[in-house]
């Protein structure tokens, strides 16, 4: 038989605001998290009939408990969708989110699939980062990975060592420019209208309702961020201010092939051109987006001057100045996270990379005179991805 | 009010927080109350005073709130409220604290329809009762397709819905569906609404998922803040009001016969509802609210609910289920419709293969093609799957020959009522089966000990008593002979549980406890009829009691036959106080099935053939007088149970007239309505139960 490679496109994408972990969403199960993205996609795509939906990938990092049990079946089951939708579960850590999106797109390019619905959820407030974790002692022993490698905050630190010229000024910088992004976009209105509001329950104050990300810091201010506490190393230079925090929270993306998308009325905010994933040492594992960019450019035929747009998740501020710098980009400038990004609105592990991915199509939307865009993010344990996308919100007829 | 007259140092306070919610849509904010007693949902959230008071202090801090465009009430994870602390209303011993209480309840859920913003309630889990009514109390409701039921039981227990309920739900969706709700269903076993049925009747506004309700509850808020969402109201019929109550107040008079008052009061509230205000007729449901508290049907109907609600679920007396033996499979001798049901039954619940045995091939395929039927039936009704079918279907199979019953743990008979037949059957069986296997007699009055008699192993019978329609019927009399060993009563117990029936440990002795209290009764009123009562005068004696039917259509029901055969074995055990009537004798050689045959229009009349066949004597009773006599006959007959350890408590006696019998919840099943009429004192010279149990104290 003739094979053709169908074209992925990102249909839409949804998130829960970020919580505080321990705060508003922690009496809320993870698979609750997912069933309501999960629906508000449904809801918004009424022209998808859910029986259409050939598969679910559901990422979490540590699959015990609400997040086990195979989240993109149960969560399926849960959300109402057809028993005959197959699902399954996904774990890249903070990439969780972002590997559903290509393995998914992956069957739909080989022709496996036509419709997929991708998740990340990641209630850090119920299962803390590394909680059960038993690490094989050769790691150690042997020293396969050095002790820092499960770490995250001192792979931070070990970067700014590495790259002298990345200093905690600029980290700072850079991640109080986050928070007055993320504030002007809330401001502007581009941010809420992908974002599913949670009923939050908590047994001491009643039931409320989590409307916007919790761990904002509109009130920042530089000289705030220089005299935070450094506690991964004394005298370091990662602080709380220039890191995402500890959050809860979940995102789903609908995918599909660009043949059934039209088919079906869908609408088409990007198309994926490719991607890639990579691994560097586990101690440095801040510097994984630059081999896995590198990577996915390449194999793309592109070059970093035809991407107009960045979505790089901020684990840590000194982590998206490596990849800034490895690429001759100024820290501040106008074309890497637009709305801010995970320094200001958290960062609940494996749900990132949707995140990513629909603020992209945002700023795709914003910006329908760019044609290329790249979400990528640092992953545990010394690892990148990169995915680039291809902006179908133009002005013009570019498709 | 004097918080202290009501004040129940037991109380689960229910708190209420409130939290400030911004609504999509920019429809404003929204002030959500979360009521939360902080204990699961295996107690469920009620309101006694401090839960009212919280709920007043929360509607203060709302009314408070000048920037807001509406105000919710919802509940905690799978529970809305469930309305008032029956615990508290079971202690009060002064109209004027019930009142008081009641007024209470009005004053502080009122204000959430009096509030200068409309109120919404979410309806996110079970509501009933006083949770209803605060639902009823707000502008708009919405229902989780999970909420697990909802209802206004008020009537069931003895109360009416005094919170509001009376006056609101009429008012809301009309007279006819308001009925329904708080009488009609009330009746029928504490019927609840599902989801579905609160929406038709228009009890909700609408129904949203349970997967993301409150957040969809929340935007369909902003929908009708916004004018966005329409909501729709029934339309009222106030023309026909009176005539629908009139047509209500027959159906009652069918059915209870005024014997009780609550359901009465309920109607009244509800006629009235159609001209008074709101402010009279929460008055009107205070005074009827306080007047059935201080009744005595409300404390034997509290009474009542305890032993259904608790005693019925841990049977007294039976042995820790950890000495019950394991059944696999069980056995049916016979195949009759008995039988049959039984084995239905089995295979149902316990979910393992049920073989039934009969003379002849013949009786064997009769009884499988009956519960084969059955089965189908229910497929095609939706009630089971296919496959689920296909499995009970597979589970039941039938044979001529007793060596089926080799490998069964626990094999019941459902022969023809005759102790040598019954022993033939065992000593065969005994024959077969294992040393362990339960052998279980489903006999509605022979000696369980008797039937043991001569077996090597007669520790494993025991007495296994269903009551027709064996499906519905919620009790299980398990008597136990004189030899049955713990580990056969306990697997009894555990099998009896396993068939989702209530259990009640009986003695072994002729009749059990309901059958013998029946036969007791009707033997009283056939006698009066033999002494010359006209039939339908000795009918109505039921009826200052509200039994559920009278003592000529219980007969049709039993059976002349059957019931003959009962008192010839009651006459045997106790001739002194059963008699056997030659008139009920020519009545089943006439092959009379009931004394009542339809008429023309459906009126009941009396078969012709009765006059023909009954001879009567010159000394007739008055209805009163037949109350009396049956009320002393089971005061004396239910006394000497306890004598004799039939049962081991009253309250047993109770149990089983309730689930057995189907007595209702105001007369307490039995021994609180003799205890209040003063019959048990007449007759055996003390109470059953101490005053204050079942009864008002003091």
């Amino acid at each position: 038989m003739s094979r053709t490679v169908q074209d992925v496109v990102f249909v839409d994408g949804v998130r829960t605001p970020f919580g505080k972990a321990g705060s508003a969403l922690a009496e809320t199960r993870a698979d609750d998290l997912v069933v309501k993205v999960f629906r508000e996609i449904l809801r918004r795509n009424p022209n998808l009939p859910a029986e259409r939906i050939d598969d679910v990938a559901v990422a979490a990092t540590t699959q015990v408990g609400d997040q086990g049990m195979t989240l993109g079946r149960t969560a399926s089951l849960l959300a109402g969708l057809p028993f005959t939708v197959p699902g399954y579960a996904i774990d890249r850590m903070c990439a969780g989110a972002m590997t559903a999106v290509t393995t998914l797109s992956s069957g739909i390019m080989a022709g496996a699939y036509d419709i997929a619905l991708a998740g990340g959820v990641e209630s850090m407030s119920r299962h803390p980062m590394g909680d059960g974790m038993d690490p094989n002692p050769r790691f150690l022993s042997e020293r396969l990975v050095d002790t820092d490698a499960l770490v995250m905050g001192a792979t931070a630190e070990n970067l700014h060592d590495r790259y002298p010229q990345l200093t905690k000024d600029r980290a700072d910088a850079f991640a109080h420019a986050s928070q007055m992004k993320t504030a002007k976009a809330y401001a502007e209105g581009w941010i809420q209208p992908d974002l599913v509001p949670i009923a939050t329950r908590s047994q001491e104050l009643g039931w409320g309702m989590l409307s916007q990300d919790e761990s904002m810091r509109p009130e920042t201010t530089l000289a705030g961020l220089a005299g935070l506490k450094t506690p991964f190393r004394a005298h370091g230079r990662v602080t709380a201010g220039n890191s995402s925090g500890l959050n809860d929270g979940a995102t789903a993306a609908l995918l599909a092939s660009e043949a059934m998308a039209d088919d079906l009325g869908l609408t088409k905010k990007m198309r994926m051109v490719g991607f890639a994933f990579a691994g560097v040492e586990p101690e440095f594992m801040g510097v994984g987006p630059v081999p896995s960019t590198e990577k996915a450019l390449s194999r793309a035929g592109l070059s970093i001057d035809d991407i107009g747009l960045f979505e790089v998740n901020e684990a840590f501020a000194v982590q998206v100045l490596a990849l800034l710098d490895h690429f001759g980009i100024p820290d501040d400038d106008p074309r890497v996270n637009p709305m801010g990004g995970a320094i200001a609105v958290g960062h609940p592990l494996a749900s990132s990379g949707i995140r990513l991915m629909t603020y992209l199509a945002k700023d795709f939307e914003r910006h329908p005179e760019v044609r290329y865009g790249i979400t990528t993010m640092c992953i545990g344990l010394g690892m990148g991805g990169t995915v680039i996308w291809e902006n179908l919100q133009t002005t013009g007829s570019r498709a | 009010m004097s918080d202290t007259a009501t004040a129940n140092p037991d109380e689960v306070v229910t708190h209420a927080r409130v939290r400030r919610i911004e609504l999509p849509d920019g429809a404003g904010t929204l002030a959500m109350i979360t009521i939360d007693n902080d204990r699961d949902h295996t107690r469920p959230t009620t309101f006694g005073p401090a839960g009212l008071a919280a709920l007043d202090a929360a509607i203060d801090e709302v009314s408070a709130m000048t920037d807001i465009s509406a105000v919710a009430v919802t509940g905690k994870p799978f529970i809305f409220a469930v309305g008032a602390d029956l615990s508290a209303i079971g202690l009060v011993d002064q109209r004027d604290v019930i009142l008081e209480f009641g007024q209470r309840g009005h004053a502080v859920f009122r204000r959430l329809g009096e509030l200068a913003v409309p109120s919404f309630a979410f309806v996110n889990g079970a509501a009933m009762g006083g949770g209803t009514e605060i639902a009823l109390h707000c502008s708009y409701r919405t229902m989780s397709t999970a909420a697990a039921a909802m209802s206004l039981p008020e009537v069931f227990l003895g109360l009416i819905p005094g919170w509001g309920g009376a006056w609101l739900l009429p008012n809301l969706i009309g007279p006819a569906a308001a009925l329904e709700v708080i009488v009609a269903n009330a009746l029928q076993q504490n019927k609840q609404l599902k989801p579905k049925d609160a929406l038709r009747l228009g009890v909700v506004d609408v129904v949203l998922d349970s997967a993301d309700f409150l957040e969809q509850s929340l935007r369909w808020a902003a929908g009708v803040l916004n004018g966005t969402v329409i909501v729709k109201r029934p339309e009222i019929d106030r023309e026909n009001w009176d005539a629908i109550v009139d047509i209500a107040t027959t159906m009652l008079d069918e059915k209870v016969h005024r014997a009780t008052p609550a359901p009465y009061r309920a109607l009244d509230l509800v006629r009235a509802a159609r001209t008074c205000s709101r402010t009279e007729g929460f008055a009107a449901e205070d005074e009827a609210l306080a007047d059935l508290v201080m009744g005595e049907d409300l404390r034997a109907s509290l009474y009542a609910f305890d032993l259904v609600q608790k005693r019925a679920k841990r049977p007294m007396g039976a042995p820790d289920k950890s000495l019950a033996r394991p059944v696999r499979k069980v056995g049916v001798v016979g195949a009759g419709l008995m039988a049959s049901q039984l084995a239905l039954l089995f295979a149902k619940r316990l979910q393992v293969p049920v073989v039934m045995t009969d003379l002849d091939q013949e009786r064997v395929e009769k009884g499988l093609a009956y519960i084969h039927g059955q089965i189908a039936a229910d497929r095609d009704k939706g009630r089971l799957t296919a496959d689920r079918a296909n499995r009970l279907t597979a589970l039941v199979s039938g044979s001529t020959d007793s060596t089926v019953f080799a490998d069964a743990d626990f094999v019941i008979e459902a022969v023809f009522e005759d102790l040598a037949v019954k022993r033939t059957v065992f000593t065969q069986l005994e024959a077969v089966v294992s040393a362990e296997c339960i052998l279980a007699t489903n006999t509605s009055s022979l000696s369980v000990t008797a039937m043991a008699e001569g077996l090597a192993h007669p520790e494993r019978v025991v007495g296994f008593h269903f009551f027709n329609p064996v499906a519905v019927m919620p009790l299980l009399e398990i008597a136990r002979a004189e030899q049955t060993d713990d580990a056969t009563l306990a697997t009894a117990f555990v099998v009896g549980k396993q068939l989702k029936k209530s259990c009640v440990l009986v003695k072994d002795a002729p009749a059990f406890v309901v059958n013998r209290l029946l036969t007791r009764y009707l033997n009283e009123i056939v006698a009066a009829v033999d002494e010359g009562t006209p039939i339908d005068v000795a009918d109505r004696a039921s009826n200052a009691l509200g039994l559920p039917m009278s003592p000529f259509q219980l007969l049709a029901l039993v059976g002349p036959g059957v019931a003959l055969h009962v008192s010839e074995t009651m006459h045997d055990a106790f001739p002194d106080r059963y008699a056997v009537s030659d008139n009920m004798r020519r009545m089943v050689e006439a092959g009379i099935t009931s004394v009542w045959i339809p008429g023309d229009g459906g009126t009941p009349i009396l078969d012709p053939r009765v006059n023909e066949v009954l001879v009567q004597g010159d000394s007739p009773s008055d209805e009163e007088q037949l109350v009396q006599r049956i009320s002393l006959a089971l005061a004396d007959e239910a006394r000497r149970m306890l004598d004799e350890g039939v049962v081991a408590e009253a309250q047993d006696i109770d149990l089983c007239m309730i689930l057995g019998a189907g007595w209702p919840f105001w007369l307490g099943g039995l021994t609180p309505y003799l205890d209040r009429t003063g019959a048990a004192e007449m007759s055996g010279g003390r109470r059953f139960l101490p005053r204050g149990v079942a009864s008002l104290p003091g």
